[in-house]
């Protein structure tokens, strides 16, 4: 039984609400318990965004979260607020094109990704989440990488399907970034 | 079975209404329940349904009103703020008697208050949703899939006692998103509603309804009969769930979201060996307080999770009939209890040991 509890937080634009629908739409492919928790109000678009996803082998009680297992961190302030609150142990993605200090814990794993770098020389640096989240893939093991495109057609509204073929290249190329 | 999808809840309550044959939503926009106002519109045109945004809250109730009288199902959601406008179409919808479904997202309040979660609204939902003696019945969903769920057993509700039903959700909940299976059995249950007004053909007396009664020896006829109702409905609605109650000692009360994170924190006392479990209203009113009561025989005492300054907390006071000391732990004004926030409080509640 494991129940993995995922913070993804940055500002309005970057996708983290996508990031968390996709990662909810393959939990659930899966046959798995998942929760999706948007922050929501004014604050949409340039202002901070986070979402809360819950993925578990069992039904879920809170969706709000006290300490994640993952945070992803896509801007600075992101970084500040969530870095004290992962658990111990847990892990830390940080989007090191667009964030200019290393983490400060040192009882967590911490993955530097330069995601929106990745992104653009990967033909479309607005898709930083994606590299991320394939990052996130491969260091977890509560995604799997061969269910990500069924998510990823549900996630996609129809009129988007023209930037499918876009987004697994750039979560392959996520997915393949060696952080060394 | 229908397959899993992914929704919010605010989509989930608009896609269970229309599951449920209503074909008529009246409302007007505001966060966080504005989705199922956006549902409604992009779907009620398709299927031959009426989406209609009002002027006002208060223009909106009335259409509510409207549609009722002629026995179509029909339904408005606001938040808080919202929620009071709509309130003197609340005591008119309930003294005609007139099935209708109102959904209350809440919001932290009072006043114009914020935009994020409450469950503030718990005395205007179930004590005083206007003037004049009546009663709703409502429903508190804690999950997505519930969402959908008591939204069709509003509808069936309203129309099996004649009365006005309300949803009392959260913006949490509303937010949220989870999977929720729309069951190919949800439908529209067929009432007879001889009462409504629907055009006489010239075969029968006219129907009339109305809420203004000047004789005063009626209108308390009217009040005593329409009270009767309620015992019934006390009787056979009451709805709750029970979560590791068999040998609690500390028994949680709170519903919607605060019970979800109250779960979590339960599970994580039990790990530390403490006695705790939840009863978890689904009904508010009518209050299930017989389970509550027969609670207090075995705990030594209770704890009120609610996001508000404390009112669920007086039902659990007179249920249990303050044999039991309640405890309060809540946050406002948007603010969410976490499951490390509940936490706290039953280890502090344990350590009282049912003590004042």
């Amino acid at each position: 039984m494991s129940t993995t509890k995922i913070v993804i937080a940055g500002f309005g634009g970057q996708g983290i609400l996508f990031t968390g629908k996709l990662m909810a739409y393959q939990g659930l492919i899966d046959g798995k318990f998942v929760s999706w928790l948007p922050s929501y109000g004014p604050e949409m678009r340039g202002g901070t965004c986070n979402c809360s996803v819950i993925v578990s082998d069992e039904p879920i009680g809170s969706p709000i979260i006290d300490n994640p297992d993952i945070v992803i961190a896509m801007n600075r302030p992101s970084l500040d607020k969530y870095e004290p609150t992962v658990a111990k142990g847990g892990k830390l993605f940080i989007e090191s094109s667009l964030i200019d200090r290393k983490a400060e814990r040192d009882d967590v794993n911490v993955f530097y990704v330069p995601a929106a770098q990745i992104a653009d020389e990967n033909g479309d640096n607005r898709l930083g989440n994606m590299v991320i989240h394939g990052k996130v893939m491969k260091e977890s093991d509560c995604f799997r990488f061969d269910t990500v495109m069924k998510a990823m057609e549900k996630v996609i509204s129809a009129r988007h399907r023209d930037l499918l073929d876009i987004n697994m290249k750039i979560l392959k190329a996520g997915y393949d970034y060696d952080c060394k | 079975m229908s397959e899993k999808v992914l929704m919010k809840g605010n989509e989930a309550i608009a896609e269970a209404a229309i599951r449920s044959g209503c074909r008529y939503y009246l409302g007007y926009p505001i966060t966080p329940q504005t989705e199922i106002a956006a549902y409604m519109a992009k779907r009620m045109p398709k299927i031959g349904g009426t989406f209609l945004q009002a002027e006002s809250e208060i223009s909106a109730i009335n259409m509510v009103y409207g549609v009722a009288c002629s026995g179509k199902r029909c339904m408005t959601s606001s938040s808080s703020p919202g929620i009071s406008l709509k309130c003197e179409g609340l005591s008119y919808l309930a003294a005609c008697d007139l099935p209708s479904v109102i959904v209350n997202v809440q919001r932290g309040g009072p006043g114009l208050g914020g935009i994020q979660p409450s469950q503030s609204d718990y005395f205007q939902a179930t004590k005083g949703s206007g003037h004049g003696d009546f009663r709703m019945i409502v429903l508190a969903p804690s999950s997505v899939q519930e969402m959908a769920d008591l939204t069709s057993l509003a509808f069936d509700l309203a129309d099996k006692h004649r009365m006005p039903s309300m949803i009392l959700a959260d913006g949490t909940i509303g937010q949220m998103m989870e999977p929720v299976e729309l069951s190919d059995t949800m439908h529209e249950t067929h009432y007879e509603k001889p009462w409504a007004c629907t055009g006489t053909n010239l075969k029968r007396e006219h129907n009339i309804i109305n809420s203004l009664i000047l004789k005063p020896e009626i209108l308390e006829q009217l009040n005593i009969e329409r009270y009767k109702k309620y015992e019934v409905v006390e009787k056979e609605e009451v709805r709750y769930e029970e979560f590791m109650m068999d040998d609690a000692e500390i028994c949680i009360v709170a519903f919607g979201i605060a019970s979800r994170v109250s779960k979590s924190a339960i599970v994580e006392a039990r790990k530390q060996g403490i006695k705790v479990g939840l009863i978890r209203p689904i009904t508010l009113w009518p209050f299930p307080s017989e389970p509550i009561k027969a609670a207090a025989d075995k705990v030594k005492s209770f704890i009120s999770v609610e996001l508000s300054m404390g009112q669920l907390i007086y039902d659990v006071q007179l249920a249990e009939e303050c044999r039991k000391p309640v405890y309060l732990c809540s946050r406002v004004g948007g603010m969410i209890v976490s499951p490390d926030y509940v936490l706290n409080k039953i280890v502090e509640v344990n350590n009282l040991g049912g003590e004042n």
